[in-house]
């Protein structure tokens, strides 16, 4: 603690903003800060922390020390040819895609906000609208420098060491902390998105579509209408496109196929009371967003943004839940559990949990990561703001996603509990089991990982 | 405590309290959650304990007594020994007897002990378990008794504002730490404690208090009257004249 005890202590939470806690906050700009604060830990331990998207507590730590890695933020190294990119932890993707574009490379995998850091994306495993045809990010990750409890950097790759690899993808920072890492790049001709949108009428609908033709398309995802009542409970609208090529550029954009210029519009301001978004506000949301989608369009040229981030427009837009804040709720059941996820669907439906970001979205297989979320099935992503008899509703459906072998994802739960979450990961223990060779002290840790028995 | 206001660990001062107790089994819900039981080691200390298994709920007990300066700092301690804590519940306290605590100076001595030095003993204690692990909340059960003084228990209520007053102002000095302290103020509440005393207006049941108490908690608010409406008799009884308070049936 000694090394830390001038820094300040700082209330820390997720992008939810609920359950702050409170940490001695470090920056970590270079291996020797982390170092230092790795060997001088105190017993409530050490975590990195990002961008802070997680929504809930997993990139809190109480009590303990975090190290704030976007101090550590350079790009190292580019390789055209073979689209090796690597970076410092603290990157952000949106700072991979703003240097790689011009090169005429993209990031493998961009989840549904650029403001995460590398370190961040290797943690949770992220994943993106190409999950069914990529896999998530960690497939993609070719090595990696990890400080462990000891302080040495060990640089790790799926050959290697497979085993502290796969427990580091996804190990919600509880491995060590990721110091670099080195990604393949993909190679795009645009920094455009050639789109098809067509409209689901139900869920029934949405996922016989998605089964149909989804693996021919790169990027798949769907918005899903939670709130509208009766048969309509589930109508959608399903977006889905490819890197556009040159040739599909309107004129206006061939000059410069590769411009991403995009900018925040605003800054949601910090006033907004608890229940402004509620049932009458998102009911008429999701109705206008439902109504605005074509009935069915092909070959739209959208940009990064529109098509992959339509919420970054605003910063800070968590700020519209208000003070209590909200949560993310996002599950994943196996493929031939349908019948699991029209239910869940009517029971967030009737529960009237209005959600005005829904999504669904067709995983394909899984990777080795101990704890990543990903698996082949059906996942269900939904923004909720938090009120009276919320815990109760989600427990009910944890117990449903368990009983359909299904699981939830680590960087957006808040508030499951340890017994679910370990019947959701049946690899846990193995997981347990490489942690405790790197980490026996348990010098990593986290709010979530004390919550969750990690 | 997590994002929609569930608990992990909660410790319980007072572990046979009614109110306590009606206040943990809220805020676990319908979850098994794991409970610190601390008070007087009787027998049914014990007894409470094995009802809260029953009920799938991990117990430990911790044994200290109000009256037992000693036993106070130990208590804290273990409590916390086994993990965080999310919520302390300050709940035990002794009604007394209401003639007798104003005219017998030892019994007065030790009302005072129980109700406030204890419980503040114990609070700045566990408030430093608090700030060492970065999060952490109180609910404290007062009493309207401490908001103005009558003439019927005010040897209570001076315990109770002392009381009253310390975790009001603790509130303030813990808030940039993140911790929070919620001020529960019931009225007349129907319980063992209270039992054989013809009830006040506005008189509750432990549930009510609970319920009223776990909701301020998850809703952000720092001071809670049960029932509601006692927040505004109180706020008219603090400025009746004494002349006209002393007369009236309350």
């Amino acid at each position: 603690m000694s090394t830390t005890s001038n820094a300040p202590r700082t209330a820390l939470s997720g992008w939810g903003r609920t359950a702050p806690s409170v940490a001695t906050l470090v920056p970590a700009g270079t291996d020797e800060d982390v170092r230092r604060a790795v060997l001088g830990a105190g017993d409530r331990g050490v975590l990195a922390r990002g961008l802070a998207r997680s929504y809930g507590d997993s990139a809190q730590n109480g009590g303990g020390t975090v190290l704030d890695m976007t101090a550590a933020a350079r790009v190292l190294s580019i390789d055209t040819t073979t689209g090796l990119v690597s970076a410092e932890a603290g990157v952000s993707l949106d700072t991979l895609v703003r240097v790689l574009l011009p090169l005429g490379l993209f990031v493998p995998v961009l989840p549904g906000t650029r403001q995460v850091t590398l370190g961040g994306a290797i943690a949770a495993d992220i994943h993106g609208k190409n999950h069914h045809v990529k896999g998530s990010f960690g497939n993609h990750v070719v090595s990696l420098d990890l400080m462990t409890a000891d302080g040495q950097v060990r640089t790790l790759t799926p050959e290697g060491a497979p085993r502290l690899f796969w427990a580091t993808v996804g190990g919600m920072g509880l491995t060590g902390v990721v110091l670099r890492a080195t990604v393949r790049a993909v190679p795009v001709e645009t920094a455009y998105f050639s789109v098809d949108t067509e409209r689901a009428t139900d869920l029934d609908d949405l996922m016989a579509r998605l089964q149909a033709d989804d693996d021919q398309y790169t990027y798949s995802v769907a918005w899903i209408d939670l709130v509208a009542k009766g048969s309509s409970t589930g109508r959608a609208v399903l977006t889905r496109g490819w890197s556009a090529r040159r040739d599909q550029l309107p004129k206006k954009l061939v000059d410069k196929p590769y411009h991403f210029a995009p900018r925040s519009l605003f800054t949601a301001p910090d006033v907004f009371p608890s229940g402004l978004l509620n049932r009458a506000t998102i009911t008429a949301f999701n109705e206008a967003y439902y109504r605005r989608a074509p009935k069915e369009q092909r070959g739209a040229i959208q940009s990064i943004g529109q098509f992959f981030h339509p919420l970054d427009i605003a910063k800070d837009w968590n700020r519209v839940y208000g003070r209590r804040g909200f949560l993310q709720y996002q599950f994943v059941v196996p493929f031939g559990q349908e019948d699991a996820m029209r239910r869940a669907v009517a029971r967030l439906s009737q529960a009237g949990t209005a959600s005005f970001l829904a999504v669904l979205k067709r995983f394909g297989p899984g990777n080795e990561g101990f704890l990543s979320f990903p698996t082949p099935g059906w996942t269900l992503a939904l923004d909720i703001p938090v009120g009276a008899g919320l815990g109760k509703l989600l427990d009910e459906l944890d117990e449903l996603v368990v009983e359909a072998g299904g699981r939830l994802y680590l960087a957006k739960d808040s508030r499951a509990t340890a017994a679910t979450l370990h019947q959701m990961y049946p690899r846990v223990d193995e997981w347990r089991a490489v942690r405790d060779e790197v980490d026996p002290q348990r010098v990593f840790t986290s709010d979530q990982a004390k919550r969750l028995d990690l | 405590m997590d994002a929609v206001g569930d608990v992990q660990r909660v410790l319980l001062l007072g572990g046979t309290s009614e109110i306590g107790l009606a206040v943990v089994r809220r805020l676990a819900g319908e979850r098994k959650v794991a409970v610190v039981l601390a008070g007087r080691p009787t027998p049914r200390l014990d007894e409470t304990a094995q009802e809260l298994r029953g009920e799938g709920h991990a117990v430990e007990v911790v044994g200290f007594d109000g009256t037992d300066r000693a036993s106070w700092a130990p208590a804290v301690e273990s409590s916390f020994s086994g993990g965080d804590v999310d919520v302390a519940v300050v709940a035990f306290g002794a009604l007394g007897d209401a003639e007798r605590d104003w005219q017998d100076a030892a019994a007065a001595a030790d009302l005072v002990t129980v109700n406030t030095t204890a419980p503040v003993a114990l609070g700045v204690d566990v408030a430093a378990r608090f700030r060492r692990q970065g999060h952490g909340a109180f609910v404290v059960l007062s009493s309207v008794a401490g908001e103005r003084p009558r003439r019927s228990n005010f040897a209570y209520g001076a315990t109770k504002a002392g009381l009253d007053a310390f975790f009001t102002g603790l509130r303030e000095a813990l808030r940039p730490e993140g911790i929070r302290v919620l001020v529960v103020r019931p009225g007349f509440v129907r319980t063992k404690m209270t039992e054989g005393l013809s009830a006040a207006p506005l008189a509750v049941d432990a549930a009510a208090v609970a319920e009223a108490a776990v909701t301020g908690l998850r809703g952000g608010r720092e001071t809670v009257w049960v029932p509601g409406a006692m927040r505004y008799v109180m706020s008219i009884l603090r400025h009746v004249p004494s002349a006209i308070f002393r007369r009236l049936p309350i």
